[in-house]
């Protein structure tokens, strides 16, 4: 559905997004990852058309986005990181407009279509409300309203749920899973979990380049070669640390400071084919400590994010 | 053409929404009412003396001192309350940033131009259709002659769009409303009177000078000439600023 190559893209001379190479397939949901000015937005505006590519190819829906970008925006409903839409019109009317520019002419089915996003977005209330009066979590879902008219095969949604209360991102959220399946998506967002809950794959882009990209649990499963599990003993520390570096399967064991009297907690990497929980845990009744506390640590999103950026950061 | 319509209709609800079609609608016919005004009492002042003065009657001409003047100073009217209607059609987009929806819909860059046009064009004919009454009022009066007002119209409508057009390639080109006014102002005041200088320059820059102003075409149509270089004049000045307008507009994209 969306193939970019070698998508190449200069403000005067700061690099914004150098050589992306990507494809995106029909219904899927493709996470867009990366901090603040990694060329994620530069990307999505390439994609819909509002400024051509330096150098590199794009096309969207088998059309290429520099010869024929009348097609292309055709396909394409496009959700800005600021939604600024007309303050003083209402939302209705807003719609009808933005229906019309989309090359719905036929009065009929205009409306049909208007009232169809509008329930979809769940906007029937403020129907007859100004944009401007309307709460930020409004504007957002007019903003994906009007990226919905004329259903478009692709919707690029630059970071649809920033601003959001936590009600109305998660309405957000399940929205925009529903739309996935027969619609391709490309979203952008600095929130992590966000890509585990949503999306199918994930590009993780930092200054302006392709770090990584995988499905969420690939990533997080290439990235995490050890199993780290943390424990809260009590007990002579030196006696616990070599309890627990005699037990089959144990890698690594780091002690962390003192927290209260003998009570320790220590972090043991162990392998991760292995599950040794169980012998963990005699071992430290075995040898009559205190077990206050046991739980497997899980690299998150996050950590991988910036494990991946930092890593980036020494090659350069 | 008819990827424009969906933006002109928009363009001129906004015009309506908010108070600026109303406030300079207003403005214009108050100064044309006091223009109007002033150039009857002082028209009916010297039939008055005409009629004492039999010599003088041979000198009154309805559209030369009652027609003419008013057409001139709504022109003058044009000039100041254009910018007014233009300094937004751009630099309200661009400063909230709607524009970057607006270009990633399937519109070309001239669909939303010519929206923009042809709204800011209806919005100052409105006032000036209501000018009609005036002529209506006088030819109850008078046998007026119809020609020279149809000729009058016509100029006020090539030189506005012309206004118009200048000031929306200023629009285009900066982010802030104020700035697009005032500059929009400072050329059309600059190009109609350029043509002042012409008495102390050579003949040929002379010639030029008066060639570009803007008033001086205008004053044909205001005294009932229709003369087609005028009409070219205004029609080529309004296409080259559209024509520009689209380049700047162009130019945004590849700039980034």
């Amino acid at each position: 559905m969306i193939e970019i190559q070698n998508l190449t893209k200069h403000y005067g001379h700061i690099k914004a997004v150098e050589n992306v190479t990507f494809t995106v397939n029909k219904g899927e949901i493709l996470g867009f990852l990366g901090p603040n000015g990694a060329g994620k937005t530069t990307t999505m505006r390439v994609l819909t058309g509002y400024f051509p590519p330096t150098e590199g190819r794009v096309k969207v829906a088998g059309f290429d986005i520099t010869e024929d970008p009348m097609a292309v925006k055709k396909h394409i409903g496009y959700l800005p990181e600021n939604v600024s839409l007309y303050t003083d019109m209402r939302v209705q009317d807003y719609l009808m407009f933005v229906g019309r520019i989309k090359g719905i002419r036929q009065g009929a089915l205009l409306k049909q279509k208007v009232t169809q996003v509008t329930e979809l977005c769940g906007l029937e209330t403020v129907r007859k409300r100004t944009i401007g009066k309307l709460s930020k979590g409004f504007r957002q879902r007019v903003g994906l309203a009007q990226a919905l008219l004329g259903d478009p095969e692709v919707l690029i949604l630059d970071e649809p749920t920033v601003g959001l209360d936590p009600k109305q991102i998660v309405e957000i959220r399940k929205l925009i899973k529903e739309l996935g399946g027969e619609r391709t998506i490309i979203l952008s967002t600095h929130i992590l979990p966000e890509v585990q809950m949503i999306c199918e794959r994930v590009i993780i882009i930092n200054e302006g380049k392709i770090v990584a990209i995988d499905t969420p649990e690939n990533l997080n499963r290439q990235l995490t070669n050890k199993r780290t599990i943390l424990m809260e003993i009590e007990g002579e520390p030196a006696k616990v640390l070599h309890t627990l570096k005699t037990i089959d399967g144990v890698v690594e064991v780091k002690s962390k400071p003192k927290k209260k009297g003998k009570v320790r907690q220590y972090e043991i990497l162990t392998n991760p084919d292995q599950d040794i929980r169980k012998n963990l845990a005699w071992a430290v009744v075995e040898n009559q400590f205190g077990l206050y506390e046991m739980k497997t640590l899980e690299m998150s999103l996050e950590e991988i994010f910036l494990k991946l950026v930092t890593q980036e950061e020494h090659h350069a | 053409m008819l990827n424009s319509y969906p933006i002109f209709k928009k363009e001129v609800g906004s015009y309506f929404l908010s108070p600026v079609a109303y406030v300079v609608i207003t403005i214009f016919l108050v100064l044309s009412g006091y223009f109007f005004y002033s150039s009857v009492a002082y028209y009916s002042l010297i039939s008055m003396q005409a009629i004492q003065n039999p010599y003088m009657v041979s000198g009154l001409n309805l559209t030369e001192d009652l027609i003419s003047p008013v057409f001139a100073n709504i022109g003058i009217i044009a000039m100041l309350i254009i910018p007014m209607l233009t300094m937004r059609l751009f630099s309200e987009e661009k400063k909230s940033g709607t524009i970057e929806l607006l270009f990633t819909y399937p519109l070309k860059d001239i669909d939303i131009l010519l929206g923009k046009f042809f709204a800011a064009t209806v919005v100052y004919l409105t006032p000036i259709a209501v000018t009609l009454l005036y002529i209506v009022f006088i030819r109850n009066l008078t046998d007026l002659p119809l020609g020279p007002v149809f000729a009058g119209y016509l100029g006020l409508i090539l030189m506005g769009t012309a206004f118009i057009a200048l000031g929306i390639l200023v629009s285009s080109t900066t982010e802030n409303q104020i700035v697009a006014a005032i500059i929009t102002f400072g050329l059309l005041l600059l190009l109609w009177v350029i043509g002042w200088a012409s008495s102390f320059t050579g003949p040929l820059v002379g010639k030029i000078l008066t060639e570009i102003s803007l008033v001086k075409h205008f004053q044909n149509f205001s005294k009932g000439v229709i003369d087609i270089s005028d009409v070219i004049f205004y029609l080529s000045f309004t296409f080259y600023s559209l024509f520009l307008t689209c380049r700047v507009l162009e130019s945004k994209r590849w700039r980034g």
